[in-house]
């Protein structure tokens, strides 16, 4: 018989990294060494640890990461405080990769990108991120707006700070809610900081994070004059198969494990307000 | 026409059961019609239809994905599908047969689901024509004849005898295998029940409702519809229109542990429950209406736009027999279509 995407593969741990409080980021591999599969940027696995649960993730290193993929875990229920309780060694199921993929050798080629992004939200931006700069001859400039509540709450701080920032070809701007001892950078909500930072309207934009941060960055980027067709976000409804057939993540005729979960925001405007 | 007459039935119905697992529609006490697996002397309901669909057979209301075992740090997936046993279906009506079709758009889709294929190669179908269709029935809105009933092979009733068709080549290898028992017979009675069931339809109470005014072009109309906070006031989300639904395909999926190995298994779920979309952070669908939508939208709006046109119901009135507060997609049909 076929293989059927609902039966999973197995992976192992063989990293894991305490991003914030109540983020960890893992390293997977397949048990062989190497990816247990290849993916394209925005795309999310379901994991699952057997007789705990199973849910969904975004894959958040960069398909050219040819050695393993890694996903940023917030600890939020039952199977998130298992994981987070893993170690080094812990074998994992793994199934995917679901749903579309930021158009990065597609829409995304030859322009200006910004990408706006709050707390766990940079998880699946950090995949087109890393893509992007290892890519980086296909792109015109690159700008990130970033921001947590606090300045411990901002998820891979570290490669931010090495490598983003080290990086003269990207701009990051790093924001926090409230001003904190050991922080002299940007206080303030991010949909805020984007409006003061008033990016040139010829950017195509890459928004996640938590829904009340998006529908505020919606707002001040239509301002400053952007239009709809110019700005990529990715959803988040509960999921269950991934392929479109348990009939539990849909927003109006689209399912987002199948037909998203990136979606520009005119196609989002053309579906009912459901999410 | 090939046919057997109706006091060898049984006959014939032991002689399938002899070869492959036989199914057949039978009363139960409460005379309510139920799919039973065929045992020697059990009788054809009469029923014109069973309470619960014949989903059962390509999506059985649980069934086991995978096993696991977890030993330490490790995690050993055991993949426990079998080759399905060859089965026939007797029985099944045209709204029913019709449902596998919609199933089939869903789950024979790439990626196919393997569980459900694995059914659908191995059940034959054998339909039969309706001669009495009743008040809830409203299948010829969809376009479905139930004196021409489809699947594999069909079963036309003319009071005396049953006389039999195939349509597939699984519906010819059903027919070969049974064809020492079937004599010519003469159709001038069948044409004339026939003719009368066709009759009957067109009084149904439900025969004018028409799809007109539904498909993927209303989405956004229909689902700003104002009609919905009154339609769905009375729903108390108990889910028993979408499991008695031929067509409602929503699953769960959950481990249980048996003490010496997990099995992972998925079950029927509804999109009336209030914990469907539940997530960490909210849930999208939070109000009765806004579940009580979903179905309906699902099958008239949301279906047929991402297949072709197709709906997503087949008109075989379970639900409006079976709600018990008396909500059902006729009365949502009814309410949303431009006058
Ligand atoms: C496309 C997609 C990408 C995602 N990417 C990430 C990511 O990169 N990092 C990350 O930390 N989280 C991500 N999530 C959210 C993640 O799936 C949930 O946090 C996870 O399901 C919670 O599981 P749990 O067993 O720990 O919680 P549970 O114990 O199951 O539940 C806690 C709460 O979470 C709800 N819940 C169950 N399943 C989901 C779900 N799929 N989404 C949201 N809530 C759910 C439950 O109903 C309950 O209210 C993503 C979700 C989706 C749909
Ligand atoms: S919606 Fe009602 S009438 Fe239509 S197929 Fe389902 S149960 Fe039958
Ligand atoms: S419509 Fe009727 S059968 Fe369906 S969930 Fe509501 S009350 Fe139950
Ligand atoms: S998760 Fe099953 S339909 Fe999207």
């Amino acid at each position: 018989m076929n293989n059927d995407t609902l039966i999973p593969l197995v992976g192992v741990v063989t990293d894991v990294r305490q991003d914030t409080p109540d983020v960890k980021t893992f390293r997977v591999n397949a048990l062989e060494g190497g990816k247990v599969f290849e993916h394209m940027p925005g795309q999310c696995a379901m994991l699952s640890i057997p007789g705990v649960g199973e849910a969904m993730f975004s894959i958040t290193s960069s398909p050219t990461n040819k050695e393993y993929m890694e996903f940023s875990i917030k600890k939020c229920g039952c199977l998130t405080e298992w994981l987070h309780a893993m170690d080094v060694g812990q074998q994992i199921t793994i199934r995917g990769p679901y749903g579309n993929y930021f158009p990065v050798e597609t829409e995304l080629k030859g322009k200006d990108l910004l990408f706006v992004a709050g707390g766990i939200g940079l998880a699946p931006l950090r995949s087109v991120i890393n893509y992007v700069r290892d890519n980086r001859e296909n792109y015109g400039d690159v700008q990130i707006v970033y921001g947590s509540r606090s300045k411990d709450d901002l998820v891979d701080y570290q490669e931010i700070i090495d490598e983003w920032m080290a990086d003269d070809n990207i701009q990051v701007n790093l924001t926090i809610d409230n001003s904190q001892e050991g922080w002299d950078g940007h206080v303030g909500f991010v949909p805020n900081y984007v409006k003061e930072l008033a990016p040139s309207t010829n950017k195509t934009v890459l928004v996640c994070g938590p829904p009340i941060m998006i529908k505020f960055t919606l707002a001040g980027l239509k301002e400053l004059g952007f239009s709809e067709t110019q700005v990529y976000t990715t959803m988040e409804l509960r999921m269950k198969c991934g392929v479109g057939k348990c009939g539990r993540c849909n927003i109006g005729n689209k399912y987002v494990c199948k037909d998203g979960p990136v979606f520009r925001y005119d196609e989002l405007g053309a579906l009912p307000d459901e999410y | 026409m090939l046919k057997i007459s109706a006091e060898k039935l049984n006959e014939l119905f032991d002689k399938i059961a002899s070869q492959q697992t036989l199914y057949i529609p039978v009363d139960r006490e409460d005379k309510c019609a139920e799919f039973k697996k065929y045992e020697s002397g059990m009788t054809l309901s009469k029923a014109l239809n069973t309470v619960r669909s014949a989903k059962d057979f390509f999506l059985p209301q649980t069934e086991n994905l995978a096993e696991f075992r977890r030993s330490g740090k490790t995690i050993e997936v055991k993949d426990i599908r079998k080759e399905s046993e060859d089965f026939v279906v007797f029985g099944v009506r045209a709204c029913d047969a019709k449902s596998f079709e919609i199933l089939d758009s869903v789950f024979l889709a790439e990626p196919v689901d393997t569980f459900y294929k694995n059914r659908r190669e191995h059940g034959t179908i054998v339909t039969m024509a309706c001669t009495r269709p009743e008040e809830t029935c409203f299948c010829t809105t969809f376009g479905i004849n139930p004196t021409v009933p489809g699947g594999d092979a069909s079963v036309y009733f003319d009071g005396e005898s049953y006389f039999f068709v195939p349509f597939t080549e699984k519906g010819k290898v059903f027919m070969a295998s049974i064809s020492d028992m079937l004599e010519d017979g003469d159709v001038t009675k069948l044409s004339e029940v026939q003719a009368k069931a066709r009759e009957i339809m067109t009084r149904l109470p439900l025969a004018n409702l028409t799809t007109d005014s539904f498909g993927g072009e209303k989405l956004m109309e229909h689902f700003n519809s104002e009609k919905w906070a009154e339609l769905s006031e009375a729903c108390i989300g108990c889910g028993t229109c979408t499991f008695v639904c031929p067509t409602c395909q929503c699953y769960d999926i959950r481990d249980f542990d048996t003490g010496h190995g997990i099995k992972r298994f998925r079950c029927w779920d509804s999109c009336m429950y209030s914990d469907f979309t539940k997530m960490a952070h909210g849930n999208p669908r939070t109000s009765q209406l806004e579940r009580f939508r979903q179905r309906f939208m699902h099958k008239l709006v949301y279906h047929p736009s991402n297949h072709e046109g197709e709906f997503g119901c087949v008109g075989c009135g379970r639900c409006l027999s079976k709600c018990p507060v008396s909500l059902n997609i006729v009365k949502v049909m009814k309410a949303l279509e431009d006058k």
